[in-house]
């Protein structure tokens, strides 16, 4: 006796939670069957192995179905085959958009292409994720980043309005359409130590504060139109930076600059003698990161000079992270006494967002 | 030109990709009705095209309009070549034209293709102007309603029950025309469909012709059945309970019966005589089919059997004369009927006054095929087909069908007369075909009905007073109708355990639902007798021949089985019985399904006694009263899970109003005496009549075995195929509403009947199990009307396909619930004896009244409740609704957000020209965030006939929908499972849509009346067709109902999410 067929359907769509997150992960029918076995819900229910794999590819095959709605969530919202109350649809949405915070570090900054693709095989022996998970985390991070790419106004707002994300899944998704526009390494073993949520933190500030859309109502003209308000850094303002170069280039600028610093912080801060020693240093680096935005590969690299030229010598000197941030305080704030130096919004624009971006990258 | 039909196409959603190059559609719309067709402008490059047509106007008779569907198709424009259809929408506007139902159909339909399913949506308002028409002798029956509901509508009331209607149509297949080899699958499948959409309309006028003929208004318990009869051609027939109904005016006055069923009988107007003044009844036959040309056909009755309590029967007293006077009444009124039938299952109180037992008739026939070529002449390709009218063409072929029906019915007719009951109530027909073979069944319960109900004018004051009194008893339906000294089969009969006065049997089977005022000891419970018998391959006569001769061993068998199954739970009485019987090739399937509860009125079962045929064999012996042993646990096990603890009733009472208990019982047999397991009576074992199982081969140990094989469902659980469940009515307003399906290959070399028998058992086993598994978050819950169908759609292939619905109820509050009835019973009972004090021999029963729960029983169920669920799945349940109210706040948010922005930035509104990279280019800027105007209103579904915690408060019209799908991609899709699930699925959803586009929020008495599957691997194909019906309604939830006051239909979502597109 073999079974031929064998199906449910409900008025109301049985959703279990349990079998669409083995589905997620990617896991086959037989293997999902195995893990709730050993999961003991066949001696809570009483249940026979029979009973669970039919239920198991049952669920699949719902699973199935809903995956072609999934991809476009307002359509689940809207189709009429499956009747799913709307606080399941929510979780349907929000746990396929759902990612690995293993699998977002690899691909992180990546170009969302085929050859990415490829690499997905490693991807998924390196970090022990099914492959058939892992592609369906590539193609989230591909299907938002195009149906956002081309549309203004804010990223969070667009890709909430388009793939009825939480806010925060919204955010991290933002986060991860922002890396792959702009291509920023994380992959370098230096940066390996940094999470997830530590870029995500980084490009929301940046988003805020360096992209076209940050400048508010921006001016409609026929340049600025080929622009992405949330997902291009404002070219303008990065080639202003250049201007900030004066800071260190100007030597009297530079030590008035480290005098006024020293001054505040002096009897404030537990590695004084190292900052004092190491503020040219500093400086040098943090302006010349600047400066060197105008070029695509320095922007690229971005993190990795942040890392390179601040984090790692604060480290070495163990700069307690409450020393750090008085420092940076004082090293932006001390700009405005500078009588000489003009460029004061820039300034704060600039450090505004890369004092709280070092912030968060500063830990061990 | 007594009506108008106005229809608007408003906009389309969803719409498949038809031009590759583009990924965009250029759509348009064709709305046909009869012989006009509109089309609507091209919407050129869109998926979510915006029509706004101007409306459509069809000038139409109300005949066209009861028989036709309109008809929308949505192609894709292509210049060069022929258009392609993207899918089509039937609409049926009967419910428009009947003046309670339905004013205006508006809504999303999905739009349906043959052989690519669901492919978008379709935003459609259908309107329709009648003009009265006075015509005597019109051919329309506007205005008639139906019901599939199989009880009085809750928010009518039944001035008159006319009683049984029917009719049949039949015509060609056009699945077996020569021009099916010519035309594609699509074209053929919806020919098909059209067909049986058309046919559907012309048999649902017919009949509401006879009930207007009969002066009635409605027709309740409408059941419309097609029969695939192949080469021979499509028979469409349908019965139905012709009734006067009124509206109630006030239904907020009218509790739902799932609630408080004694408080309903108190309340309802129906208890009152009618006030409402209605010309006498003229009880014209129904349907005369004198003269049945049987001569060419090739038939075979088979011998029918009568079930009702077994055992043999003791002399008594004479039931009073009030029950002569109520035989002569009611059979005066109706005598005038051919068939004195009733497809209801639940009735007004008092109208039911005794119940007989079961009847049922089976015939087998061989089909004849159609040589007819003028018929095909006409199914041309462009033309719509007209039916034909057969009278004049071909008049043998529905008079036969006719007359075969009318002999089952004679038949089920006389058998009730046997039974001294002159109505049969739960009547239903049904027919299994296999290639020329045809069984036709008939089935109901033989009753004897309170005439009040039957005719109008009302019969004298006093006398229907005394009646009512006398018969309003909640044990008045157990009493035996038939005479004790010429009783119709042997039968054991007691004194009612209830009133001490009438005679009743110890076992009563019925096909009707439980009255909502009998008393029942504890739960009830699904039971289902199972069996499948080989058969040789053979054709024509000798196959038919063949078939008959088993009919009566299945009969009997399944009989048995539900008999020792029954007792083995330790109950008396069979509730919704329902036995199908399944023709395949090589085998035939029976399926009993019932409900069995224990009803205080009757006696207690006794238990099984196993006999061994070899008795002094030690081993033997021993493995005898080791089964022995299994089989009283299992009793005793049972008795204490559906709580049957009826109250102890001391042997004197029991012994004295029987004057002469005699004990031997014997099972009702069929001719034969060849069937395996015997039943002997056994004087051995006590007073009370104990079943005894002979055990004389393997055979018999196997039945045996698998008496006790039947798991009962995990705690928590329970089932039935009834209506409610007796014992529970603490229901919650939780109800899911599920098919299920599955298809099993046999393996050919062990196809013994044991094998099969057992291969059968494990299928129907394992499938509730899954049931069980499936549905284990509402715990507790029961599973009610549970109905299975079997079907063998080939050699080696069984097909089992379930339909009910689970609903949960509060386990904390059933304490105090089940012990009001008792209370009532109590309050009764006294009152009664006051009354009857002049029966001198009623006064014994004075003691009667006892506990039937005692106290103890308060702390099983607490305890049971708090062990019911396994911890694990308390703990996830919690879980997820935590989770669930975090993502419903997170929509909240989402929606809230999305206002703010819209509000607050230029720069969305921007972009409108530019097309977006998703199919949706106008969600962007949709006025309102995509979930607040999105949700697709909630529609129930149910095949019972009220929404438990909600209160009905318009039936909108019949849904009849009928579908064909097919596939030469099965593996694509999944294989036949894939298939089948999206395609029941795209079912439930256009019957919601349906339902929706009504103003409706729910589908009652919903059904899944065939679902015929057959697949070829090999090609890859496989092809399915659908039938489901049920009674579109509006229900309020009774927490709502304080608040709001008038009946308000749910919001319609989609209409007002149109109205916010089209304004864009």
């Amino acid at each position: 006796m073999t079974s031929e067929l064998d199906i449910f359907v409900g008025n109301t769509t049985l959703i279990d939670e349990d079998v669409y997150r083995l589905w997620l992960d990617g896991y086959s029918v037989t293997d999902a069957v195995a893990l709730r076995v050993r999961s003991g819900i066949l001696e809570q229910t009483g249940a026979t192995a029979a009973v669970l794999q039919s239920d198991t590819m049952d669920h699949y095959r719902t699973f199935h179905m809903l995956e072609r709605l999934l991809h476009a969530p307002p359509k689940l919202l809207h189709q009429l085959i499956f009747q799913i109350p709307p606080s399941r649809q929510a979780l349907l949405i929000e746990r396929y958009y759902a990612f690995d915070e293993a699998f977002v570090r690899e691909v992180l900054g990546k170009k969302l292409s085929k050859g990415t693709k490829k690499d997905l095989d490693d991807i998924s022996t390196k970090t022990g994720i099914t492959l058939k998970s892992c592609r369906r985390q590539f193609d989230n991070f591909k299907r938002v980043f195009k149906v956002v790419e081309e549309m203004r106004g804010s990223l969070v707002d667009n890709i909430q309005q388009h793939f009825l994300l939480s806010d925060r899944l919204a955010r991290d998704y933002a986060a991860i359409v922002f890396f792959a526009n702009n291509r920023f390494e994380t992959g370098k073993k230096k940066l390996q130590y940094l999470s997830f949520g530590d870029f995500a933190f980084c490009a929301e500030l940046m988003i805020q504060n360096w992209t076209l859309g940050a400048v508010g109502e921006a001016p409609i003209d026929l340049d600025s139109q080929m622009d992405d308000m949330d997902m291009d850094l404002d070219k303008e303002f990065l080639q202003d930076l250049k201007e900030l170069k004066v800071l260190v280039a100007d030597k009297d600028l530079l030590d008035l600059h480290k005098s006024l610093v020293c001054t505040a912080l002096r009897g404030k801060l537990g590695v004084f003698s190292e900052m004092e020693a190491n503020f040219k240093n500093l400086s040098r680096g943090l302006v010349n990161v600047a400066a060197k935005l105008t070029h695509n590969k320095d922007v690229r690299d971005l993190f990795v000079d942040l890392v390179e030229k601040f984090v790692e010598p604060c480290r070495s000197d163990h700069w307690p992270l409450s020393d750090v941030r008085f420092f940076l305080n004082q090293y932006s704030a001390s700009v405005h006494s500078l009588d000489g130096f003009r460029h004061q919004a820039l300034w704060d624009r600039y450090m505004g967002t890369l004092r709280g971006c070092l912030l968060r990258l500063y830990h061990d | 030109m007594p009506g108008k039909l106005k229809v608007k196409i408003v906009a389309g959603r969803h719409l498949p990709v038809m031009d590759r190059a583009s990924d965009l559609t250029d759509a348009f719309v064709e709305v046909k009705f009869g012989n006009t067709t509109f089309k609507t402008d091209v919407y050129l490059k869109s998926l979510n095209p915006q029509w706004n047509s101007e409306w459509f106007k069809f000038e139409v008779d109300d005949e066209d309009l009861q028989d036709e569907p309109l008809q929308i198709t949505v192609l894709d424009h292509d210049t060069y070549s022929a258009n392609d259809a993207i899918g089509k929408v039937y609409i049926d506007i009967d419910p428009l034209l009947y003046s309670e139902a339905a004013t205006v159909i508006s809504g999303w339909f999905p739009i349906y293709d043959t052989i690519h399913g669901i492919r978008g949506e379709i935003n459609v308002v259908v309107k329709v102007d009648l003009f009265n028409d006075l015509n005597r002798f019109r051919q329309s029956s506007c205005g008639v309603k139906f019901f599939c509901t199989t009880s009085i509508p809750k928010c009518y009331r039944a001035v008159i029950i006319h009683g049984f209607v029917e009719e049949l149509v039949v015509n060609e297949d056009p699945e077996y025309q020569w021009i099916d080899r010519i035309r594609t699958p699509r074209a053929s499948n919806e020919a098909r469909q059209r067909l049986i959409s058309l046919m559907s309309g012309e048999l649902q006028r017919k009949i509401g012709l006879k009930v207007l003929e009969m002066r009635g208004n409605a027709v309740v318990g409408y059941l419309q059945c097609f029969d695939l009869e192949g080469e021979s051609g499509l028979v469409v027939r349908a019965i139905g309970t012709a009734c006067t109904l009124d509206k109630l005016s006030s239904p907020a006055a009218f509790l739902p019966a799932c609630n408080s069923p004694s408080k309903e009988m108190k309340e309802s107007p129906l208890v009152h005589p009618p006030s409402h003044g209605c010309r006498s009844t003229h009880n014209s036959p129904i349907h005369t089919a004198t003269g049945s040309r049987l001569t060419q056909n090739f038939s075979v009755s088979v011998p029918t059997l009568i079930y009702t309590g077994m055992g043999s029967g003791s002399a008594g007293k004479e039931g009073g004369p009030f029950k002569a006077l109520l035989r002569q009444q009611t059979q005066s009124a109706l005598e005038q009927r051919e068939f004195p039938f009733f497809t209801l299952t639940a009735f007004p109180p008092g109208f039911l006054v005794h119940v007989g037992g079961v009847v049922s008739a089976r015939s087998v026939k061989l089909l004849d095929r159609i040589h007819n070529p003028a018929f095909v002449g006409i199914m041309g390709n462009t033309r719509s087909y007209k039916l034909l009218d057969w009278n004049s063409f071909n008049s043998d072929e529905p008079e036969t069908r006719d007359a075969w029906w009318a002999e089952i019915r004679q038949e089920i007719k006389s058998h009730a007369k046997a039974l001294g009951c002159h109505a049969v109530v739960g009547y239903s027909e049904s027919t299994s075909i296999c290639e020329e073979v045809c069984i036709l069944s008939a089935s109901g319960t033989a009753a004897v009905l309170n005439p009040r109900f039957l005719q109008d004018g009302t019969v004298e004051g006093c006398l229907e007073q005394r009646l009512e009194e006398n018969l309003s008893t909640r044990c008045g339906f157990c009493h035996i109708p038939y005479d004790e000294l010429n009783m119709p089969f042997p039968a054991h009969l007691t004194y009612c355990y209830n009133c001490r006065k009438q005679k009743v049997p110890d076992v009563l089977f019925t096909t009707i639902d439980l009255p909502t005022d009998a008393t029942v000891i504890g739960k009830g419970c699904l039971i289902q007798a199972r069996l499948c018998r080989l058969k040789k391959k053979a054709q024509a006569e000798a196959n038919a021949t063949a078939i008959s001769n088993l009919l009566p061993f299945m009969e009997y068998e399944v009989h048995t089985q539900l008999m020792n199954k029954l007792k083995l739970k330790g109950m008396n009485a069979l509730f919704g019985l329902r036995i199908q019987i399944t023709v395949g090739e090589n085998m035939l399937m029976g399926l009993a399904s019932a409900t069995g509860v224990y009803l205080a009125a009757l006696p207690t079962p006794g238990g099984i006694q196993i006999a061994g045929k070899t008795p002094n064999d030690g081993s033997y012996e021993q493995h005898i009263s080791h089964m022995q042993k299994k089989i009283n646990d299992t009793i005793a096990k049972n008795k204490e899970l559906y709580e049957i603890n009826p109250p102890e009733i001391s042997e004197e009472i029991i012994g004295s109003p029987i004057p002469e208990p005699r004990q031997r019982s014997r099972l009702l047999r069929s001719q034969s005496e060849s069937s395996d397991e015997v039943t002997e009576l056994d004087l051995s074992h006590g007073k009370k009549d104990a079943f005894v199982l002979e055990i004389d081969d393997t055979d018999a140990m196997e039945d045996v075995h698998s008496l006790l094989t039947d798991v009962p469902p995990p705690s928590g659980f329970y089932s039935c195929n009834t209506e409610i469940m007796p014992g529970i009515n603490n229901w919650t307003s939780e109800i899911q509403m599920f098919t299920s399906v599955r298809v099993i290959r046999l393996s050919s070399l062990n196809l013994t009947n044991q094998a099969l028998n057992k291969n059968f058992n494990d299928l129907c086993e394992n499938l509730l199990k899954s049931l069980y598994f499936k549905l284990r978050s509402m715990i507790p819950c029961c599973l009610c009307h549970v109905n299975f169908t079997v079907s063998l759609p080939e050699d080696e292939l069984i097909q089992v396909t379930v339909t009910a619905v689970a609903i949960t109820f509060d386990k904390n509050q059933a304490l105090q619930t089940t012990k009001t009835p008792v209370e009532k019973s109590l309050q009764r009972a006294s009152t009664d004896n006051e009354e009857l004090l002049q029966f001198p021999l009623e006064l014994c029963s004075d003691s009667l009244p006892s506990h039937p729960f005692p106290p103890v029983k308060e702390h099983l169920e607490s305890a049971s409740s708090n062990s019911g669920i396994p911890a694990a799945q308390r703990a996830t349940s919690v879980d997820y609704s935590s989770f669930a109210d975090r993502c419903s706040s997170w929509i909240e948010l989402i929606k809230l957000k999305a206002q703010t922005i819209r509000r607050g930035s230029i720069k969305t509104t921007v972009t409108v020209e530019k097309a977006s990279p998703v199919g949706d280019g106008n969600f962007r800027n949709r006025s309102a965030p995509p979930c607040a105007n999105s949700t697709v209103g909630v529609v129930k579904m149910t095949p019972l006939s009220f929404i438990p915690g909600a209160k009905i408060t318009k039936y909108l019209g019949i849904i009849n929908m009928f579908f064909i799908r097919e596939t030469t991609s099965l593996r694509e899709e999944g294989g036949v499972s894939g298939f089948l699930h999206a395609f029941i699925a795209e079912v439930f959803a256009m019957v919601r849509a349906h339902v929706a586009a009504l103003g409706g929020n729910a589908v009652v008495s919903y059904i899944m009346k065939q679902c015929v599957f057959m697949e070829n691997p090999n090609k890859n194909q496989a092809q399915c067709l659908i039938n489901v019906s049920g009674d579109a309604v509006v229900f309020v939830r009774e927490s709502d109902l304080e608040v709001v006051s008038s009946q308000q239909p749910t919001t319609n979502c989609q209409s007002s999410c149109t109205e916010g597109e089209v304004t864009t």
